[in-house]
């Protein structure tokens, strides 16, 4: 008698143990839709890829795009422009790395690993002190000492490829991921 | 029955929780030890399910509120928004929508559970009417919350409903206005109904708190309709009626499941998968199916203010029923003539139903529906104010067994078949 | 014997007057059933055919997109899981062949100097562009009535698939006796009230399938309906998917419930 109940109360145990973690194995299962309906959705993710049309742009020129929900400098180098950036030693730079997402992270900040092809610069246009944008350098409006650009925030100052040069900013601008698509059209992202 | 608490804190924190803030002498006392009748059936499963309904509603629909746009222009492009483009956003919607059916439905049971079985008689008269209160904000919220779609059926449905409250002489058109912040249904409309439809499941939440408060004073009724005498007619409710809630839960969950995986639009209607238009009104007006028997009694009567009076009074009726049921016996198993009678009520309630869903001037076997639903509106009110009091006096009931215990644990010839 | 004769005879005659007359007007002309059409998505285990999702995207582009709008679907929706799934690069050549309004340029025009809107390519990101710009608009290019929008008419319409394949394979029988098809429309007995403003959409070989099916109106009209059923339910696998899963956790969950309440109750009773 003792040892029938003793087993109908290990088996009671089981049952409720097993009924119990399979409850809880349920609510945590059925949990995961209501914690990932806040991540982007796919709308949100289809502009998470943003095509640009490069034909309009003149060298000298820079267009801001929207991507991301951040503008996202364009800018078609003139050969100067190219070569005062090749010119500069990577080891004066106040930040070295080149913080471009299309290549390794501890890329060293070389010209060439600025842009994919010298003539187009493209760089997320956020100041990394504080998030302002930094105004654009052109031989008509010169901004800054470096024909790069200028945040006029807290006179953070970069040049022809986007690196920082003087001022609070502590990194390079971002370079973010985009291929060419054709010679005229980019996708970033 | 609430007695005194038999809670016992053992560990030191379980002493520091309880001499500021009782919560696990208040759980102990509720759902661990609560003495509850040993013989409930199904039937009383109910009560739990609608409480995990209300949780349900309330978690999807917090997080639909989280993508959903709130206003005339964007509301439907937003649903849509949310069952194409956000993760998961079709279970959310799907789930929400299909909960509002399943909700309806086990309140429906809830309810003809508690006729059946007498549970509004004395002394569960006040747990009765609170639930009538839970009903009547369970109706208000799923109509405000049906219109949120700004589909054709959500924006007619609207106008149709509010426009009743034009019927009222004098004051009617005022009200409607009022109540619209337009002269019609519109954008106003549709901001102050998403308001109401978050605000209303919390105050739902906190009446159900009172409900449940109010039940745990005389106790659960039981299928037999009789008191608790002795120890021997309850169980703790901790393990015997947790798992049994669980296990008709977890059923209730797969029909669940079933609609919204398989049928998930089973219940609605494909004219609200079209954006509302203010200048096209759809062939048929029709409501949810929880809210047709309604529907049914209002359409019957040819005249407005009356056919409103009908609908709603049949709605009031509810409240008075402890004291309309002059029977010394609680439950129907005892009252085989009463019985008969319940289960014409029930009859009339789906005939109620489907004619609500038909159109107005629909006929089968050539009889013309509203005919069918302006007798069974008469039965509906016939039924309450004098099936009721008259059966109650005139009936002889069946012999009542001596206890719960003596009918569940002893002789089982004493006990009636059902 | 002559009045009798007279007397019957007119009344004969008045008889069937009435009768023909009354017979028209108690021509019942609600639409009929939908055909009976199967279709591979239904049923607890149905999925879309993609071959038959592809081809319908062909026909929606070629035939119906020239007055019907289908704006809650985007490019990016035709790579998407569950779809016709094109590859990445086939989704977005299909968009850029489709021309949707142009952003305000820098000067601020949205449209030249003729009026025309200004176009350009769409991308993934983009809806389904609309035929026409507005309600108006497409009322007036289609007699007065609005072509509606298909991104969810297969849930829009009692009948579902079927009654959008009935529509569309509706055309071209002979309507009967007493029933005179309205100036401007056609008659489609499956269309409420048989008069339908929609000339009939298909013919055999209106489009040519690239992947070498032949294109006759039943087999343009099931294709076009399964995209059109995708276009409204685009989350029906992953839906019929999750849901096996969890019909399978909840029958086994009840199954260790029932043994845990049994157990739980039996000294009880």
């Amino acid at each position: 008698m003792a040892a029938t109940t003793h087993d109908a109360g290990t088996r009671r145990d089981f049952l409720y143990v097993a009924s119990g973690a399979m409850g809880a194995v349920g609510v945590a299962a059925i949990a995961w839709p209501f914690i990932d309906q806040m991540n982007p959705s796919t709308a949100a993710l289809a502009l998470a890829s943003t095509e640009v049309d490069l034909s309009a742009v003149q060298p000298g020129q820079q267009v801001i795009v929207k991507w991301r929900g951040h503008p996202l400098f364009v800018r078609r180098r003139t050969p100067a422009e190219i070569a005062s950036a090749k010119a500069v030693d990577v080891n004066s730079l106040p930040d070295p790395l080149a913080y471009n997402d299309n290549l390794p992270d501890n890329s060293p900040a070389t010209d060439a690993n600025r842009a994919i092809k010298p003539e187009w610069l493209i760089l997320i246009g956020v100041c990394t002190h504080l998030g302002c944008t930094p105004t654009v350098s052109t031989p008509q409006m010169p901004e800054g000492d470096y024909g790069g650009w200028l945040c006029h925030c807290h006179g953070s100052q970069y040049d022809t490829a986007g690196r920082i040069r003087k001022g609070p900013a502590p990194r390079n601008l971002q370079v973010p991921p985009y291929s060419f698509l054709s010679a005229t059209r980019v996708k970033v992202g | 029955m609430s007695g005194p608490s038999t809670y016992n804190p053992k560990s030191g924190l379980e002493r520091w929780l309880d001499t500021r803030l009782p919560i696990l002498r208040l759980a102990h006392d509720t759902i661990q030890t609560f003495p509850t009748p040993r013989n409930l059936n199904i039937w009383y499963t109910f009560g739990g399910i609608l409480t995990f309904c209300l949780a349900i509603q309330i978690i999807t629909g917090i997080v639909l509120a989280m993508h959903y746009v709130a206003n005339a222009t964007l509301a439907f492009d937003s649903v849509e928004s949310i069952m194409r483009d956000v993760n998961y956003g079709w279970l959310m919607r799907y789930m929400h929508a299909n909960g509002a059916s399943m909700f309806f439905l086990a309140v429906y049971i809830h309810m003809f559970r508690g006729l059946y079985y007498g549970s509004y008689k004395a002394p569960r008269e006040l747990i009765w009417i609170i639930g009538v209160l839970i009903y009547l904000l369970m109706m208000a919220t799923a109509f405000f919350g049906y219109v949120l779609p700004w589909g054709q059926m959500s924006f007619w449905g609207a106008t149709v409903i509010t426009n009743l409250f034009t019927a009222i002489p004098v004051v009617g058109t005022h009200i409607a206005t009022w109540l619209w912040g337009d002269f019609a249904v519109g954008d106003a409309t549709l901001n102050r109904f998403f308001s109401l439809h978050y605000l209303l499941p919390f105050i739902i939440a906190a009446v159900v708190g009172l409900h449940i408060w109010a039940l745990h004073v005389p106790g659960n009724n039981n299928p037999l309709g009789i008191d608790v005498k002795t120890p021997q007619d309850t169980v703790p409710f901790h393990p015997y009626y947790t798992v049994k809630d669980a296990f008709y839960l977890v059923l209730f969950v797969i029909l669940f499941a079933v609609f919204v995986f398989y049928a998930p639009n089973f219940f609605g209607n494909p004219d609200n998968y079209q954006q509302a238009n203010p200048l096209v009104t759809p062939p048929d007006i029709v409501p949810e199916w929880y809210l047709l028997p309604f529907y049914a009694m209002l359409r019957s009567i040819p005249n407005k203010l009356l056919g409103v009076i009908v609908m709603f009074g049949a709605i009031a009726t509810l409240v008075f029923i402890p004291w309309l049921d002059t029977s010394r016996v609680r439950s129907c198993r005892f009252r085989p003539l009463m019985k008969q009678f319940f289960w014409a009520f029930l009859v009339a309630c789906v005939l109620l139903g489907y004619c609500g869903g038909q159109s107005v001037d629909a006929a089968r076997f050539g009889i013309p529906l509203v005919w069918v639903a302006r007798i069974a509106s008469i039965y509906y009110y016939v039924f309450f104010w004098l099936i009721m009091p008259i059966v109650g006096l005139i009936e002889t009931p069946k012999k009542l067994p001596a206890s719960i215990a003596q009918s569940v644990l002893g002789d089982s010839a004493a006990a009636p078949a059902e | 014997m002559r009045l009798t004769t007279v007397t019957l005879g007119t009344g004969l005659g008045l008889a069937i007057g009435l009768l023909a007359s009354t017979s028209a007007f108690a021509l019942d002309t609600a639409r009929l059933a939908p055909k009976e059409e199967a279709f591979s998505f239904e049923g607890p285990f149905g999925t879309y055919d993609r071959g038959a999702l592809q081809r319908g995207y062909q026909v929606y582009k070629e035939v119906c997109s020239a007055c019907h709008s289908a704006q809650h679907l985007a490019f990016h929706n035709l790579a998407e899981a569950g779809g016709p799934e094109f590859s990445e690069a086939q989704a977005r050549a299909l968009a850029t062949a489709v021309k949707v309004p142009a952003d305000p340029n820098d000067k601020g025009e949205t449209t030249d100097d003729k009026g025309v809107p200004l176009m350009r390519s769409a991308t993934l990101a983009d809806h389904f562009p609309s035929p026409y710009p507005n309600e108006n608009a497409a009322r007036a290019n289609n007699s007065g009535a609005l072509p509606p929008d298909l991104s969810m008419i297969v849930k829009a319409r009692e009948g579902g698939p079927q009654y959008v394949y009935s529509i569309l394979t509706g055309f071209g029988g002979h309507a009967p006796a007493g029933f005179k098809v309205t100036d401007g429309k056609y008659y489609n007995p499956y269309f409420e009230g048989w008069n339908i403003t929609m000339p009939p959409p298909l013919k055999d070989g209106t489009v040519t399938y690239s992947d070498g099916t032949k294109a006759t109106v039943d087999q343009e009209a099931h294709d076009v309906v399964t995209f059109l059923a995708w276009a409204s339910e685009p989350k029906l696998e992953e839906r019929k998917r999750f849901g096996f899963g969890v019909m399978v956790f909840l029958v086994v969950l009840a199954g260790l419930l029932f043994g845990a309440y049994r157990k739980v109750w039996k000294d009880a009773h």
